[in-house]
């Protein structure tokens, strides 16, 4: 789960780490209030989506006046911003963060991360901070520096220090840095966060050491024990479908293609958008109905992947290891007479109960084309579909 | 020969009392597997399916000798209940609970420093030797015994393969899934470690996903070590950037990850991918029949 900036420097001052001040706008009018209640001599006027790259793509703007603060809110809120990570349809601005200006001094990169070939939590650092940092890591890689962290002891002092002097920090503010390290673990930690990433981190001409930008990603896996956390999700950043599929705990994500996809275990369900691609068509989406999924949920899902205006036909490979073949069966066809079934539906079936689900399938009246094999539905779907 | 488990292993359930646990220790059960304990806390005393529950694995173990635990128990408690099989000096435990936090794991990972158990999972389908030990929650019927080894990151995916080869007539010594997490227990170096000393497996098939480095580091040690063919696959080739494809681990970040680092360097390492999960068995069969392993790998 992705939380704003305005939510991520709120997460961090709790935990005393420093983030540049500001207030969040839902508004043109708020975005004033704000820019007031700051009362500085210059305001940053920045978008609130849940992607990077926004400042390229026009999304953050300096404000010298109450007036300017106010043009660019108009400007902004209501506004496609397309960047590296929004994907070529952009995302709409609804929000607004109002910052007061920073004397910025020099821009650096820190990020915490559960990194898998340790099996730790890593503290990443350069001194090349406001880019991205693949860019970085493939420029020049002698500048990213790591501190894998023991879950014992936690991020230690002479880490946060270490990190600090090869991050060339000025040395009068290493133990402001460290102390921000520390506090940023902690927020981490805590909070089960996957990904912190604070790029820029800032030292200002007033000798402060704060997060100009905060960027959350958290395990949805831990959200059970963080409903703080649950509260900050915004259902506007995310796509519809993927939200309903999660309600029946099942796992959906939109892709562009024109074929719908049901398939059981995440593992299959990939190598099903592998093979429908082999033969030339395009998925337009992936779902893991579960190893355990029952015929209600094969008929959410069946909903889900009908609400989609893009679906030519479906496709639905099922390998009923303990899942039975004719509960599968029983929710394809409740689902496609409750929907009312208009594109062609190929179904392969394996496994458990597997002659039972077919007669079922058979018995229907559905006009349902029978599949062999994976290779063998891909192929049929892909020709149908066209 | 097998790795890992065989007629002998003895196994306790943890989570024993929970619906999927008690579904699954029926179909153990029924496939043969030496269930001799179960646990549950607070439900020490009672049976299911005849199998006596206790209330801590010290007990279990103490009073049964089991020596390798499969864990059912719920996500928020299951990095405790893996902790606990560590302690109780198990040789192994296989957790198949999905959804633990990530940063749990990495307790667990830390944990287990030192430690003789071996953890299996989370998030995978278990670990079975054929017609001797199913340990999980794959299908039994589909697997024959016979001198192939599978490893894979994917529950049914590995179904998939196991159904191809069987239906070759191509049987398996043992099947181990490691699980879709990011942070786990078994990588695929340490199963093809088994395979490689184990005297009855003659080829071995390894399904990998994208996500993370494992078939990477995996490939370079086929490469340096290796002294049976292996036969691949990797999901997710088509998979897009940033997104996380049902399972945690599997997702492609800051273009690392990828399929097509995953399959180059397999290549690289000797190691035929197949190009779609549908010829995952043809590929191995056309792959043995070159080292002349065919006829001994035939098992029917």
């Amino acid at each position: 789960m992705n939380i704003h900036e305005y939510q991520g420097k709120q997460l961090l001052r709790d935990y005393g780490v420093a983030a540049s001040k500001g207030i969040a706008a839902f508004s043109p009018e708020e975005a004033v209030k704000a820019a007031k209640e700051l009362g500085t001599e210059v305001f940053v006027v920045k978008a609130q989506i849940h992607a990077g790259g926004r400042g390229k793509a026009g999304g953050v703007k300096i404000a010298k006046n109450l007036d300017e603060v106010r043009a660019y809110a108009k400007e902004l809120l209501g506004k496609t911003l397309v960047t590296h990570q929004t994907g070529p349809e952009g995302k709409e601005v609804k929000r607004l963060l109002i910052e007061e200006g920073a004397d910025i001094k020099k821009e650096y990169y820190i990020s915490l991360v559960v990194d898998r070939a340790t099996d730790r939590v890593t503290l990443m650092g350069s001194e090349e901070g406001g880019m991205d940092i693949e860019e970085v890591a493939e420029a020049t890689p002698e500048k990213i520096f790591h501190e894998v962290i023991d879950p014992v002891s936690g991020l230690t002092g002479f880490q946060a220090r270490r990190m600090a002097f090869n991050m060339n920090i000025p040395a009068h503010l290493v133990n402001k840095a460290a102390k921000f390290m520390t506090g940023l673990y902690q927020v981490f930690v805590e909070k089960d966060a996957s990904i912190v990433e604070i790029n820029p981190l800032v030292v200002t001409g007033d000798d402060q050491v704060l997060a100009l930008d905060a960027k959350f990603n958290f395990d949805d896996n831990a959200l059970f024990r963080h409903k703080d956390i649950v509260e900050l999700r915004d259902f506007e950043e995310e796509d519809a479908k993927e939200i309903e599929a999660s309600k029946y705990d099942l796992s959906y994500i939109s892709l562009d293609g024109n074929i719908g996809c049901m398939v059981n275990g995440a593992g299959l369900a990939m190598a099903t958008m592998d093979t429908i691609n082999y033969y030339g068509g395009s998925p337009a989406n992936f779902l893991d109905v579960g190893g355990g999924a029952t015929a209600e949920k094969v008929t959410e899902a069946f909903k889900i992947i009908l609400s989609d205006e893009h679906v030519k036909g479906i496709f639905v490979n099922i390998f009923g290891g303990i899942m039975k073949c004719d509960v599968i069966a029983e929710g394809v066809i409740t689902a496609a007479k409750e929907v009312g079934l208009e594109v062609p539906l190929v179904v392969r079936l394996e496994g458990t109960n597997v002659e039972r689900g077919k007669a079922l399938l058979n018995e229907s009246g559905l006009n349902i084309i029978a599949a062999g094999s994976m290779a063998d539905g891909a192929q049929k779907i892909v020709e149908i579909v066209g | 020969m097998s790795i890992y488990i065989d007629k002998n292993t003895k196994v306790v359930v943890q989570g024993i009392t929970g619906g999927t646990a008690k579904f699954h220790t029926q179909q153990m059960l029924e496939y043969g597997t030496k269930i001799v304990a179960g646990v549950t806390p607070g439900k020490g005393g009672t049976e299911v399916d005849g199998v006596p529950v206790f209330n801590t694995m010290e007990e279990a173990v103490k009073e049964t000798g089991a020596n390798v635990s499969v864990i059912y128990v719920p996500a928020p408690f299951a990095a405790d209940a893996i902790m606990e099989a560590v302690d109780a000096e198990l040789d192994m435990a296989i957790c198949i609970t999905e959804h633990i936090p990530v940063l749990d794991m990495v307790k667990v990972v830390r944990y287990m420093d030192g430690k003789k158990t071996r953890l299996v999972g989370p998030n995978c389908p278990g670990v079975i030797t054929p017609e001797e030990c199913k340990i999980g929650i794959m299908p039994g019927y589909i697997h024959t015994k016979g001198h192939v080894g599978v490893i894979s990151r994917s529950g049914t995916l590995t179904y998939e393969a196991v159904h191809q080869l069987s239906e070759a007539g191509i049987g398996q010594t043992t099947a181990v899934g490691i699980g879709g997490d990011p942070v786990n227990g078994t990588n695929f170096i340490d199963v093809l470690k088994e395979f490689n000393e184990d005297e009855d497996t003659y080829a071995v098939v390894m399904i990998g996903e994208i996500g993370g480095t494992a078939e990477e580091e995996a490939a370079e040690w086929i490469k340096a070590n290796m002294k049976k063919p292996v036969v691949g696959f990797i999901g997710g080739q088509t998979a897009p950037p940033g997104k996380r494809m049902g399972h945690a681990g599997a997702i492609i970040s800051g273009g690392k990850g990828t399929a097509d680092e995953k399959i180059k360097a397999l290549n690289n390492a000797g190691v035929e991918v197949a190009e779609t999960p549908s010829v995952i068995g043809e590929t191995l069969i056309k792959v043995i029949k070159e080292k002349g392993l065919y006829e001994k790998c035939k098992t029917h």
